[in-house]
This record gives structure tokens, sequence and C-alpha cells, in this order.
């Protein structure tokens, strides 16, 4: 892993937290809809980094968003989930042996892979986040509603904002 | 020995999951005292679902028994009726009374951090343990409505439970007719402009466009306007109305607020902890 990855990826994780911190956080749709952005850091994160990395990339932006949201240890919780669900996508459907791409974006690794892989990712770390601050199961139909309807509008934000950063490299 | 940790080494992903998961979960549980008692009672929820079940079939065994006890003791009651009609010598008593008037104090303080878009929110405020705030302290808004309660307190910010948190809870009663309610937010749907009144005993008629009030009960002084009756027909299935109110407080512009500071609530909190313990 080279500087420039590092210091990319250091820079994506301070953007990504301070629009979703400033911007995101009083941003809804009738409150059924609300977009973490966020997770589209640990989304991209590199191919190479060892998983126990991950988790304690994924643990430390999940306790900085707790802290401003002011919910101790949910967002946690959900972005170490996010994390799990990655690795095991990453290990069914990506050959790492003769594999180049450092990246897992929408531009190295096409449009399909990219969708399935953060709906997927993105519906682990809903699901976490509207249960556990919900926390009771009285309210679990529209706690369910509320979770569908914000994956959809993460999904969304997150693919839009990966087609405006779109480099497609030569393959 | 080694073909276990080659097993473990092999599936890392999944045990790295259990262990930061749940040091994950922990932090959620152990900061909310609200969440660590439903962890204990979660279970508990099952089984009283389920005693819940049974007892409508005992309730109904049962109905001619409890009947015939009511109408005995509406007996009773009413030969102590008649009997207390005859005297008359009840007398107001005007007692000088400095302490009440003066029970509560309003402190202002300015809306630092807010947030509607949550199920649980947080207001964070410019006031602390400096200006003499104590966790539970109740909290209004300059023109109409209640805010919340004070939930944790630094040197000088404060945290607010905002309504629109699963945890607060504040009793209130129609202005018309007296009928007692607790307000809460957003089990059905999660507008900041709507709140529900839930436990209204079911004989009252309640009307649309009635004023709903504090009463007096939660650290809120009583009378204070919270808003005004949007829906009264919501299907619930238990004993109790629920009314859909429309706040007057209106959260997306919350700047101010207004602390209260209630000079009775130590010494009612002690009295009322002699109580045994069920609420």
């Amino acid at each position: 892993m080279n500087s420039k990855i590092i210091l990319v990826n250091i820079f994506r994780w301070f953007l990504l937290l301070f629009i979703q911190i400033i911007l995101l956080r009083n941003l809804s749709f009738y409150s059924l809809a609300t977009p973490f952005v966020y997770v589209l850091f640990l989304l991209l994160l590199p191919f190479k980094i060892p998983n126990l990395l991950l988790y304690l990339i994924a643990f430390v932006t999940g306790l900085t968003l707790d802290a401003f949201y002011d919910t101790m240890g949910v967002h946690t919780a959900a972005c170490v989930t996010l994390t799990f669900v990655r690795i095991s996508f990453i290990a069914v459907t990506v050959n790492k042996d003769n594999f180049d791409e450092p990246e897992p974006t929408l531009g190295n690794m096409g449009f399909k892979w990219f969708s399935i892989y953060a709906a997927l990712c993105i519906s682990a770390h809903h699901l976490v986040l509207f249960f556990l601050e919900t926390f009771r199961l009285t309210e679990f139909s529209y706690t369910l509603l509320r979770c569908l309807f914000s994956t959809l509008f993460t999904l969304f934000l997150i693919i839009l904002i990966e087609f405006v950063f779109y480099n497609r490299k030569a393959r | 020995m080694r073909n276990l940790w080659i097993f473990i080494n092999r599936y890392n992903a999944f045990f790295f999951f259990i262990i930061f998961f749940t040091i994950g979960l922990y932090l959620t549980v152990s900061n909310n005292s609200y969440q660590r008692s439903v962890a204990v009672n979660s279970t508990n929820e099952v089984v009283g679902k389920a005693y819940t079940n049974l007892n409508v079939l005992k309730k109904y065994l049962n109905l001619g028994d409890v009947n015939d006890s009511l109408a005995s003791e509406n007996a009773k009651l009413k030969t102590e009726v008649l009997a207390l009609k005859k005297i008359d010598s009840a007398k107001n008593v005007v007692v000088k009374d400095s302490l009440n008037n003066s029970q509560y104090t309003y402190l202002a303080a300015r809306v630092i951090k807010n947030s509607i878009t949550l199920r649980n929110n947080i207001i964070t405020i410019n006031r602390g343990k400096a200006d003499g705030l104590v966790s539970g302290m109740a909290v209004i808004s300059p023109g109409k409505g209640v805010v919340g309660y004070i939930r944790d307190v630094s040197d000088h910010l404060a945290t607010i439970s905002s309504l629109l948190h699963k945890d607060t809870k504040v009793s209130v009663t129609m202005k018309k007719n007296n009928a007692l309610g607790t307000l809460v937010w957003g089990t059905k749907n999660s507008d900041f402009r709507k709140a529900y009144i839930k436990d209204v005993p079911n004989h009252f008629k309640i009307a649309l466009k009635d004023t709903v009030v504090t009463s007096g009960f939660s650290s809120f002084p009583p009378g204070i306007p919270v808003g005004r009756v949007s829906n009264t027909g919501i299907a619930t299935g238990d004993n109790f109305l629920t009314i859909e109110i429309e706040l007057f407080n209106d959260f997306s512009t919350l700047q101010y607020v207004y602390v209260i500071k209630d000079k009775l609530a130590e010494e009612q909190k002690s009295l009322e902890s002699k109580l045994p313990n069920e609420q």
C-alpha cells in the first residue's frame, strides 16, 4: 500500500464525515428516509487491508459518528456489521490472487458488481442501525419501513457520488 | 490445538465480527439507562405477552364473579354517598403560601445542537452544572409547548432528550374535560409536528381542535399548552384511546428554550422514593 492511497483515504474520511455530520444530519424525507452516506468510506477501503485493521477502522469511524449523533454504540455496531458483510461478499466474488484493482470503486468493478455490493452492505448497516436505535419490537414494521427507505436513499446517493467521480480504467 | 488455530485463522473475519459487535452492543446498552432496563426486560416482554394471551381466556371465565363483586361494591358506595349528602359543613380555607407561588423558576438557554430526523433526537443547550441544572429538569420552548427533559449535564453544557425521543413521556390533560393521558412521539410516524397521547380513558369524548395542556404530574408545571387534537379515531386494540395531536412547538426552528427549575422537585422525589418500587 503506498502513501497516496493512505492519504486519499484519510481525506475521504474527513470529507464524508464532515458532510454527514454538518449536512446530512438534518436531512430526511418525512423522517422516513434518512441518508447515511459516510458508509461510502468503508465501502471504498482498499482490498488489501488486513481484516483486523478493517474492523478497527470501522470501529473508530462508528464511534466518531456516535459521538456526534449522541447514539453511543449504535453506529459502531452497524459499521462492524457492514465490515463483516463486506469481507464475506468480497471473499465470495473476488479472486484476490490474480487481481490488481486497488479499491472496489464503481469505475474499477463495474456497475452491476458495485451496486449489489453497496446494496448488501448498506442494508446490513441500516438494519442494525435502526433496530438498535429503536430497541423495541413493538415498532417492528415501522422500523423496517424506515430502514428500507433509508437504504434506498443512501444507495441512490452513493451510486450518484460514484458516478460523479467516475474514472473508468482501461480494462 | 493447531487445527483449532487454523480454523480460527481461516474464519478470522467472523471472530473479529463477534468481538467488535459485542463491544458495540455493550456500549449501546451500557450508555443508555432505558436500554439497559430493556435488555433485561425484553425476555419478560415475551413472557408477558404469553401471559396476556392466557389472561383473555381467564377473564371471560371469571366475568360472573367480577360482576357480582362490582354490583355489591356499587350498592355499598351508593349508600355511603347518600349518607354524605346530609352533611353540609365544608368550608373553603384560605392558606397563604409563598412557596407554591414561586415553585417554578425559568432559565433561558440557547440551543446549540438539534436534530429532528432520528428516532431518538437529542438537543444540546449552552447551560450546565454552573447554572444549577440537574438531570431530569423540564424544558419548554418560549412560544408554546414542551421540549423535553434534561438528560446529561456537564459544567457549561447540557443535553436534552427532546420530546422526539422514545424515552420522553409527558403527562398531559385535555383543557376541556381534564382527561389525563401520556404524551409520546414516534410510535406510528415520525413527523416532528405530530405526537400521540396514549392511555386516555375510553369514556371521554374528545373533540377535534381541543387544546392539550400539561397536567403538572411530570416535572412540567401545570397548564402549559402542548398542542391541538388533530385525529381521534386511531384504532389501538386496547381499552384506552390514542389521540393524535398537532404540536404547537416547531422543533425544526428551535432556537431558545426555557429550563424549568422546580423548588419542590427534590422533596417530591425523596417522598416518592419511599413508595414501593412499581411504576
